[in-house]
């Protein structure tokens, strides 16, 4: 391993550790009561549902396939699925405004939106 | 292209499609689309080590396309040869500046093959958000980087004799 090694693999995880702090930060202050889960198949929005509700949700996917979407405690997680990588099944549960759960096998995500309205209602008030 | 070029590359393509069925069966399953291990890319390091670019790239594109057919859809083939080919020029780029070794090579491909599979995804899903993937998916290309960099150090002086 040569010096110049070093400083490339310090270089990008230190890059790496400032911007998932710099994200993380965007994402807790964006983040407020009214965030709900955007559910996407293949592109296509196939339905929202807010973070403050529990329910349990049986998605089908136009491939044959399902994801059981659970929320509750105002996090959103996969909780079963038929997919053949379980990813999705294994991801921690979302909250923050821009976390999302990937099943790329279903071509589903679910993503968390929430804090960027309320800022524009707040600023025309 | 000599009867023993050839040999030799089938060898290597039949070594990286192994190693991608292994990686497969690996249970590492941290909940994170794309992060891998990437034994896989200790082949193509070693290719574009010992038997140049041209072969490596072929090898690399051919296992992206078995490993499609046999374990898993066209669609996810999508990810790996967006994946490969990101991490393939960035390692070219890597190599011919001379100023990394074997290590500093494979960082470059690990974490290349990782953006290059999230930007694929960003398109695919028209779901932009899976940008704050990006800083984790990029320190896995790293760590995982190193430990097939090292890896593919080891095998490269081992097998200097052969070619």
């Amino acid at each position: 391993m040569k010096k110049n090694d070093l400083i490339l693999i310090f270089g990008i995880l230190i890059l790496a550790l400032f911007f998932y702090g710099g994200m993380t930060l965007w994402q807790k202050s964006h983040t407020d009561d009214s965030a709900y889960v955007e559910v996407k198949i293949d592109g296509e929005l196939y339905g929202t549902y807010p973070l403050d509700e529990d329910i349990k949700e049986r998605i089908d996917s136009p491939d044959g396939g399902y994801n059981i979407l659970v929320i509750s405690d105002g996090k959103a997680s996969i909780e079963e699925a038929d997919c053949p990588d379980k990813i999705c099944v294994n991801h921690r549960a979302i909250h923050y405004s821009g976390d999302s759960v990937v099943c790329l096998p279903h071509k589903l995500t679910v993503t968390v939106v929430g804090g960027q309205d309320s800022e524009i209602d707040a600023a025309t008030n | 292209m000599k009867t023993k070029d050839i040999a030799m590359l089938g060898l290597l393509i039949a070594l990286a499609f192994v190693l991608s069925y292994v990686e497969y069966l690996l249970p590492i399953n941290i909940g994170i689309p794309g992060a891998k291990v990437g034994l896989a890319n200790i082949v193509t390091l070693v290719a574009i080590y010992k038997i140049g670019y041209k072969r490596a790239f072929a090898l690399s594109l051919i296992r992206v396309l078995l490993v499609a057919l046999t374990f898993s859809n066209m669609a996810m083939a999508m990810y790996s040869a967006a994946g490969a080919l990101l991490s393939f020029i960035a390692m070219l780029v890597g190599k011919s500046s001379k100023k990394f070794s074997i290590t500093g090579v494979s960082v470059l491909g690990g974490v290349f093959h990782n953006i290059g599979q999230i930007m694929v995804a960003m398109v695919l899903m028209e779901t932009r958000e899976l940008v704050f993937y990006l800083p984790v998916l990029i320190a896995i290309g790293t760590i995982s980087g190193v430990v097939i960099g090292i890896l593919s150090g080891m095998i490269c002086s081992r097998i200097k004799v052969a070619f």
